[in-house]
């Protein structure tokens, strides 16, 4: 019988949470890594049963643990992420230049064909690949080696490479993100970058058409598209049909177009949630009221989703890598809260349900859907 | 046998109970004992010291016999109770983070 695994990584360790197709009986599963920072789990799209997790503390710095059975049992792996060649340095936050040092890995996207091939975002940016399961990691440093790469400057989470789209259509194509330089694209499989950031609008950006400095907060891709992404800028929610030569902006009638997390319906390109956050500076739901926002329109016209989520006195977060789709029939849309909740909604985001109400803040939730 | 006591986070990570004990050959230093400590446990390569620079991570602390050796010469000699096992080696992870 099918069923999900959600994949949720907090500040103390890592959740497992599986239920089968229904998504009412739910089964959780850690901590995992207890007391460590758990930026990301995911899982192969080419083999489910092979995971990866970024776990790190400040202590100790990053650990990388792989598991080949789902989950029940893991084996650290390779940690060095050495930045190729003389490391250069980007602008800190005082416009002067400064090294790059690496601090942790944000995000792991595994191949979608090859279960021993994973891609890694790193603070301060960079993308790296390994090739033998995590073993080891070979930076891809034509991104960073981008003429841009010394104006890059750190948003206020660090300077963080936290967005991997892999092309389903095409190997030799990525997208990645960058806080705060903005969004990048390889058609040769990393050799080289270009930035793909024309249309953003910044505050405090002068030059309208600034190749980079945009602090991009996340972008979504559905895999029957793979030239239209959705962008949760750090301000605006834009939307590219041309593999991000061009944005446009598709906020419409949210209540704040702020907010971090942004997806696409598993099976409807054109439905999006967002979840809208007052501001940079009150880094909560706008009036106390947990609300996703859908658009069925690819943007413009959304409509909030409320039924099951609190409505008044809430006052959490929910940060970048913190919502994910199933793919079973009906959809299922998942979040996580820096409150430590993690949201789900077996039917497209009409009715939510809490499947655990009191782990660490939440820092990034996936979800498998297991045959 | 040299006896090395770990945080509770990499005991974690290296998955053993208590303490470690390792055979150091030649003298006993920080670094020796690291060296034998990662050659045993190879996931702990990079979480007490920098893997290209050696340098130890900023946040960790080495004590023994009721001293801070943390800014001690990595390859200056350890007390001698160390080196005869009789004290422990302390691999410590600073107080500090709110």
């Amino acid at each position: 019988m099918s069923g999900v695994r959600v994949l949720v990584g907090t500040r103390k360790g890592a959740f497992v949470l599986t239920s089968d197709a229904k998504r009412e009986q739910w089964e959780v599963s850690g901590p995992h890594f207890a007391g460590w920072e758990i930026y990301h789990v995911k899982g192969s799209p080419a083999d489910p049963n092979r995971l990866y997790v970024s776990q790190s503390t400040g202590w100790h710095g990053q650990v990388i643990q792989r598991s080949s059975d789902g989950g029940k049992t893991w084996e650290p792996v390779g940690n060095q992420f050495t930045y190729d060649g003389v490391p250069g340095t980007h602008q800190w936050y005082d416009g002067t230049p400064h090294p790059w040092e690496f601090k942790r890995v944000w995000h792991l996207e595994p191949s979608l064909t090859d279960p021993d091939t994973v891609y890694a975002g790193v603070e301060d940016a960079a993308l790296f690949r390994s090739n033998d399961a995590g073993q080891t990691w070979q930076e891809l440093a034509g991104l960073r080696g981008h003429g841009s790469g010394p104006r890059w400057q750190p948003g206020a989470g660090g300077m963080c490479l936290h967005t991997i789209i892999l092309d389903p259509s095409d190997p030799q194509r990525i997208y990645i993100a960058i806080s705060a330089a903005g969004a990048f694209r390889t058609d040769n499989g990393g050799e080289t970058w270009r930035p793909i950031n024309r249309g953003l609008k910044s505050q405090y950006i002068p030059d309208p058409d600034a190749e980079v400095g945009h602090c991009v907060h996340h972008v979504a891709m559905h895999r029957s598209r793979p030239g239209t992404l959705f962008m949760q800028k750090h301000w605006d929610v834009m939307r590219t049909d041309d593999a991000g030569d061009s944005w446009r902006e598709v906020s419409g009638n949210l209540p704040t177009d702020f907010g971090f997390a942004i997806d696409v319906h598993a099976h409807e390109p054109e439905t999006i949630y967002v979840v809208p956050i007052k501001s940079d500076s009150e880094h909560f739901p706008p009036d106390g009221k947990l609300r996703v926002f859908r658009s069925r329109t690819g943007g413009h016209d959304w409509e909030p989703l409320t039924k099951g989520l609190p409505q008044s006195n809430c006052y959490v977060n929910v940060l970048r890598d913190a919502m994910a789709v199933d793919s079973l029939d009906s959809c299922g849309v998942y979040f996580g809260t820096t409150g430590g909740q993690v949201y789900a909604s077996a039917d497209a985001g009409e009715n939510w349900a809490p499947i655990v109400r009191d782990l660490p803040a939440v820092l990034s939730v996936e979800v498998q859907t297991l045959p | 046998m040299i006896r090395v006591v770990l945080p509770a986070h990499l005991r974690t990570l290296a998955q053993v109970k208590g303490d470690v004990m390792l055979e150091v050959h030649g003298d006993v230093t920080q670094r020796s004992i690291l060296d034998a400590l990662e050659a045993s446990y190879p996931m702990l390569r990079g979480t007490i010291r920098d893997h290209d620079t050696q340098q130890r991570r900023g946040f960790v602390r080495f004590f023994a016999c009721e001293e801070d050796l943390s800014h001690e010469s990595p390859d200056a000699p350890l007390p001698d109770a160390v080196a005869r096992g009789e004290e422990p080696f302390f691999v410590v992870g600073a107080i500090a983070g709110g």
